[in-house]
């Protein structure tokens, strides 16, 4: 087993877009090409019309907390240095019903073991930031304000 | 005529068999598997050539081909196998049910054999250091294991409706005393205290020690044939009542929080279609067995199984609810996943026909009925069995 981090496979054509944004300090949704109804994570087809036509909206990168765990080990190595971390999910401002699983950082460069874990509340307000990570650009998030 | 009606109590359980468990065995999974199935047969009393059926985990190491010419089975007629871990148990003696109903096959086998011993074993522990698909948007940030993921939605949970760490310990505790009465477990000697629970090392906090299942090596199995055929075996019938599966709309796996409503789980779905087959309700059901790999599955599949509203699950393990032998619902009265053994909750089905023979270490008196049910947060399946 590596001693890095477990990161996105590039190659996965339903996800580039997200990736490329993250590199852009873009935080990406899909976005159907007809009904133009947002979907997280991506797929090829529309649930809601079953168009196959998709394209991506940038979001406000804002949120709040939905849910969270502390890590603490056995972990692979890479994350076990890091323990214990937060992993949140982010219920995203511009629709609650989509989320993301990340981290709480303090800041820019930061590791998610920085945050005091007793600190974290569900319903904070979050705001993204892009982390680079070899080569891909992983969204965390800071607190807002 | 209502879904799932064609199967009411047209095949039963005649056989079961199942091995010692432990950590670090010897036996490969496949010899495993090969002297649950064995005892299982021997158990109905049927000669292994009489069988041609054969239903299997996805994830099963020694398959129905391998398995079929160590233990000698006769010519397979019906085969197939069912994925999703641990939500598979349930479905597999559902399919075959479904099999010997229809006449498909009229002997069926389904087992589960697992090593889970080995750290190196641990699925969790074998991702690439690139990953497409689902873990894409959790495994980077360190979701990492199953622990992590029934973390992050317990912790909603608790958020939610209120339930405390003491609601979970209430489901660790009933299953450690469970065990404590049944000399083939895990946890037969070890006792657990509240105390003890509340004390333990985190592992994915809201979620201790104590809310993980075990981790064992050993295999299980059951024989299924028709109602008319185990009539006549060396065992009185257990039937199976109502089979269901469930896969709710816009779920994933183990991650599910990128729908509506997270914490309506596979369990719900597969509750409409079992219990809507069934001449009984949730309130009829003498004892459960519960799929329990971690401890909050248990409030989450009370109220997926309609024992109680939303939110409620959590309270409903009060007072002892869980507990043999005065409890108002008995579960796990082996000890589970989280104290008998953890083999993908195969147990779970052994001590459910145990229990409508009469013959588990926490009898039930004058049981009747028993929900048993496979992984909630996966794509799961049940079973009501009936005496
Ligand atoms: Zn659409």
């Amino acid at each position: 087993m590596s001693r890095s981090l477990i990161l996105p496979d590039p190659a996965d054509p339903d996800s580039a877009f997200f990736w490329e944004g993250t590199a852009r300090g873009e935080l990406r949704v899909q976005v159907c090409g007809r009904c133009r109804r947002r979907r997280h994570p991506p797929r090829p087809m529309c649930p809601f019309c079953r168009s196959a036509e998709r394209g991506f909206e940038v979001l406000s990168g804002r949120g709040r907390i939905w849910s969270f765990v502390v890590a603490h080990p056995p972990l692979l190595p890479a994350y076990a240095e890091l323990a214990p971390y937060n992993v949140i999910a982010v219920a995203l401002e511009e629709d609650p019903t989509l989320r993301l699983v990340s981290n709480l950082v303090p800041g820019p460069g930061a590791a998610p073991g920085e945050v005091d874990p007793a600190g974290i509340r569900i319903g904070e307000p979050v705001r993204a930031i892009f982390e680079p990570v070899e080569d891909v650009f992983l969204p965390r998030f800071v607190r807002e304000g | 005529m209502t879904g799932g009606v064609a199967l009411r109590d047209r095949t039963a359980i005649a056989g079961i068999g199942q091995t010692r468990f432990g950590r670090g065995l010897p036996e490969s999974e496949l010899e495993l598997g090969c002297l649950a199935v064995a005892e299982a047969i021997a158990d109905a009393g049927l000669d292994p050539s009489e069988v041609d059926g054969a239903v299997i985990f996805s994830m099963e190491d020694g398959r129905e081909v391998q398995l079929a010419r160590s233990v000698g089975l006769g010519d397979l007629r019906f085969f197939a196998e069912v994925g999703y871990g641990g939500g598979a148990g349930c479905a597999t003696v559902g399919l075959a049910a479904l099999a010997v109903a229809s006449g498909q096959c009229e002997v069926a086998v389904a087992w589960r054999a697992r090593k889970r011993a080995a750290p190196s074993s641990r699925p969790w522990a074998r991702v690439e250091a690139r990953v497409g698909g689902d873990f894409q948007w959790t495994r980077p940030f360190g979701l990492l294991r199953p622990v992590d993921e029934i973390a992050m939605l317990t912790r909603r949970y608790m958020h939610e409706y209120g339930a405390t760490r003491d609601h979970l310990a209430n489901v660790a505790l009933a299953c450690r005393k469970h065990a404590n009465r049944n000399p083939r477990a895990v946890m037969h000697d070890r006792l657990l205290t509240r105390e003890q629970y509340m004390e333990s090392r985190w592992i994915s906090e809201p979620l201790c020690l104590f809310d993980n299942c075990l981790e064992t090596d050993g295999a299980l199995a059951c024989v299924v044939v028709s109602a008319e055929r185990a009539r006549d075996l060396r065992h009185p019938p257990v039937y199976i009542h109502s089979y269901a599966q469930g896969l709710p709309r816009q779920h994933q796996v183990m991650t599910n929080y990128f729908c509506e409503d997270p914490l309506r789980g596979p369990s719900h779905v597969c509750s409409e279609r079992l219990f809507g087959a069934a001449e009984f309700g949730p309130g009829d059901v003498d004892v459960a067995q519960i799929y329990d790999a971690f401890t909050p599955l248990i409030p989450l599949s009370l109220e997926g199984y309609g024992f109680c509203g939303r939110g409620e699950g959590a309270a409903f393990t009060e007072e002892g609810a869980l507990e043999w032998p005065d409890g108002r619902l008995p579960i796990n009265t082996s000890g589970g996943g989280l104290s008998e053994a953890y083999v993908h909750g195969f147990n779970l089905i052994l001590e459910g026909v145990r229990q409508m023979r009469g013959t588990s270490t926490c009898q039930v008196e004058g049981a009747e009925t028993c929900l048993v049910t496979s992984g909630e947060g996966v794509p799961t399946s049940a079973l009501l069995l009936r005496s």
